[in-house]
């Protein structure tokens, strides 16, 4: 046959170039179903249960109690702000969590600025016994908080410093050094050489050097270790309940709601809303800087 | 009351930073009276001051301290010897405590990895990957006490006839079985705890391990195709030996955090019905019997235990640095 007819007859029979792609992607995607199905199922289960309180904690008290979340989704529809109302007024939700932010905020900031010294000192200031210390802060990392609790508890009765905001500032600032100090000092080390040697030779002293140089180029590690710590201070619960107690001047989201759950017993539908507003503050940092976040964790060493 | 803790709030979020550029141009300034040779000695020392300062305060001397009070007796006035050390390992409460960490130790720690690879590897073959990695990754953004109680309303129980209002009884009985109390029944109440800290800690593992995951060469899993491997033996042959180090770097965080697994436990069973952990146990011990020579004990069990993960660290750091 000619070439001509070849490709007329061959013209009858090609199929249009849309359904040929599609039906091939159908093809591809059935056979990827069980990953899609063993994925969703996997986003089910780890997004079910946060749902769950956040229906909940929309709903009155008393249906909380005696049906489940799902129902709420069935009219007549019963959503209320009444938890919440009561979470922030009465049960004291309100105060507790200004005073989680009035721990968070200068207990991630003062860590920070020590930590940076010191981790500028092992980067780049040579001393005798340099490496040792540092290998030392290294091995501090995993030191469990509980072989520090009684002997720093009875430091600040005797210093007063209990059930203050000075006092567990200083602590968490000092349980998250060796993090902070090993993080930063890492960045340091790997900016390069010649930067501070043009920067010496310009003339500039030390100090300009770190405040003008090298913290400006570490704003990404430094807002990785200032949301690490934020969220760790925020969330904590162990430092708070032996330092500051569980007074409500100064008791933080987590103590107050854990204070709740051992004497609401029975009525516990509180702690959905209570939760929640625990929860949202580090929601957003999360979703706003997660970028910052995972950076942080990815930085080869983690919070013991 | 508001006005004034804005106020504090305030002095304190500029004055600290203020008060610390303050301290390093001091002692620089104080440098620029030393004479040369001297100044580059002395200055680091300075700089690493106040860390060190606080590092020993809070770190260094409490360790040493709690090592100390061990082996004194309640109220650390009398000399016991390994008295606090004989009772931990023989009181039914300690030892339940510690059989409990290692159900933690072992059941944690596997799930996290193997969960955290598995789901690394199935999300790398999916383009909503970033999503669900996020999706999967966002229970570590709150805190334990608030994932306890996200998960008391999952193991809620309604007694047999009225309505579940619990989400996994609900499941149960929808398919005809008897609801459970999930948090009481000894067979079910560690397992439940210990599930709660695995799904706040995947997403962790999950983001760690999948990093490692796209940091091996794409040839050799080829490679690995092309020679007819089926996925399974690439994942046990090739992936995991390659992210080794990886899974390393997730098991012993994941061992610590076993180790020292507290506001879960205090939140949802404060340790009844057979579900204390050392943790727990220590804080009581310190507490509510104020008995600090046990307390102290159990801080240093805890220590030791700890110790050889420890060394773990310390060995991979000398390796990273020697690679510097």
């Amino acid at each position: 046959m000619s070439a001509e007819t070849t490709t007329s007859t061959m013209r009858q029979f090609r199929v249009p170039v849309q359904s040929r792609a599609v039906s091939a992607r159908l093809v591809r995607f059935l056979e990827r179903a069980p990953v899609h199905i063993v994925i969703v199922i996997i986003a089910l289960i780890w997004m079910v249960p946060t749902l769950a309180l956040l229906v909940s904690s929309f709903r009155p008290a008393s249906l909380i109690a005696t049906t489940g979340w799902w129902t709420a989704f069935e009219t007549p529809f019963h959503f209320t702000l009444d938890l919440y109302r009561q979470a922030l007024t009465t049960a004291g939700m309100g105060q507790s969590f200004i005073n989680s932010l009035f721990i968070s905020i200068p207990a991630t900031v003062i860590p920070i600025m020590v930590a940076a010294f010191a981790a500028y000192a092992f980067a780049w200031m040579s001393f005798p016994g340099r490496d040792l210390l540092f290998t030392l802060v290294v091995g501090l990392l995993v030191v469990p908080l509980q072989m520090t609790l009684i002997p720093v508890l009875k430091l600040y009765n005797a210093l007063h410093l209990t059930g203050t905001f000075p006092g567990i500032w200083l602590a968490h600032t000092a349980y998250g050094l060796p993090f902070a100090v090993y993080l930063l000092r890492n960045f340091f080390g790997q900016l390069p050489r010649d930067l501070f040697e043009s920067a010496y030779l310009d003339g500039a002293s030390t100090f300009t050097a770190f405040f003008n140089l090298v913290l400006p180029l570490s704003v990404p590690a430094i807002a990785s270790l200032a949301i690490f710590q934020f969220m760790w201070v925020w969330n904590d619960l162990l430092v708070a309940l032996i330092y500051l107690g569980g007074f409500p001047s100064v008791a933080p989201m987590t103590v107050a709601i854990s204070q709740l759950v051992s004497s609401l017993g029975g009525g516990w539908q509180l702690l959905t809303a209570a939760a929640f507003i625990s929860m949202i503050l580090p929601l957003i940092v999360f979703f706003a800087l997660q970028r910052y976040f995972v950076s942080g964790i990815l930085a080869g060493s983690v919070k013991g | 009351m508001l006005v004034s803790r804005l106020v504090t709030g305030i002095v304190v979020i500029v004055g600290v930073p203020a008060a610390t550029v303050g301290y390093i141009a001091l002692i620089e300034g104080l440098l620029s009276l030393v004479p040369p040779k001297a100044r580059g000695q002395i200055r680091p020392w300075l700089w690493v001051a106040p860390a060190f300062v606080l590092l020993i305060v809070y770190l260094i001397y409490p360790v040493i301290n709690t090592l100390y009070l061990s082996f004194m007796n309640a109220d650390s006035t009398k000399f016991v010897g390994l008295s606090n050390y004989i009772t931990f390992f023989t009181a039914q409460t300690t030892l339940t405590a510690l059989r409990n960490n290692i159900l933690w130790l072992i059941f944690s720690t596997g799930l996290v990895v193997t969960l955290g690879l598995l789901f690394a590897v199935l999300f790398d073959k999916v383009r909503y990957e970033a999503a669900v990695k996020a999706l999967v990754f966002i229970p570590m953004a709150i805190s334990f006490v608030a994932a306890g109680i996200i998960w008391k309303l999952m193991y809620d129980y309604q007694p047999l006839g009225q309505p579940q209002t619990g989400t996994l009884n609900a499941i149960v009985t929808a398919l005809n079985g008897q609801p459970i109390a999930w948090l009481i029944d000894p067979g079910t109440n560690n397992a439940a705890l210990i599930w709660v800290g695995v799904w706040m800690w995947t997403g962790f593992s999950l983001v760690i391990l999948s990093a490692g995951l796209k940091g091996i060469p794409q040839d050799i899993i080829e490679a690995g195709r092309v020679d007819g491997a089926t996925e399974w033996q690439i994942l046990r042959s090739i992936t995991v030996p390659m992210m080794s180090s990886t899974i390393i770097v997730v098991a012993t965080t994941m061992v610590i955090n076993a180790l020292k697994a507290f506001d879960v436990v205090y939140v949802l069973t404060n340790g009844n019905y057979g579900t204390d952990v050392i943790a727990n146990q220590m804080y009581k011990q310190m507490f509510t019997f104020t008995n600090f020579g046990l307390a102290s004990a159990i801080a240093v069990v805890l220590l030791v235990a700890i110790v050889p993960v420890m060394l773990v660290n310390i060995r991979r750091f000398r390796a990273q640095e020697a690679m510097r």
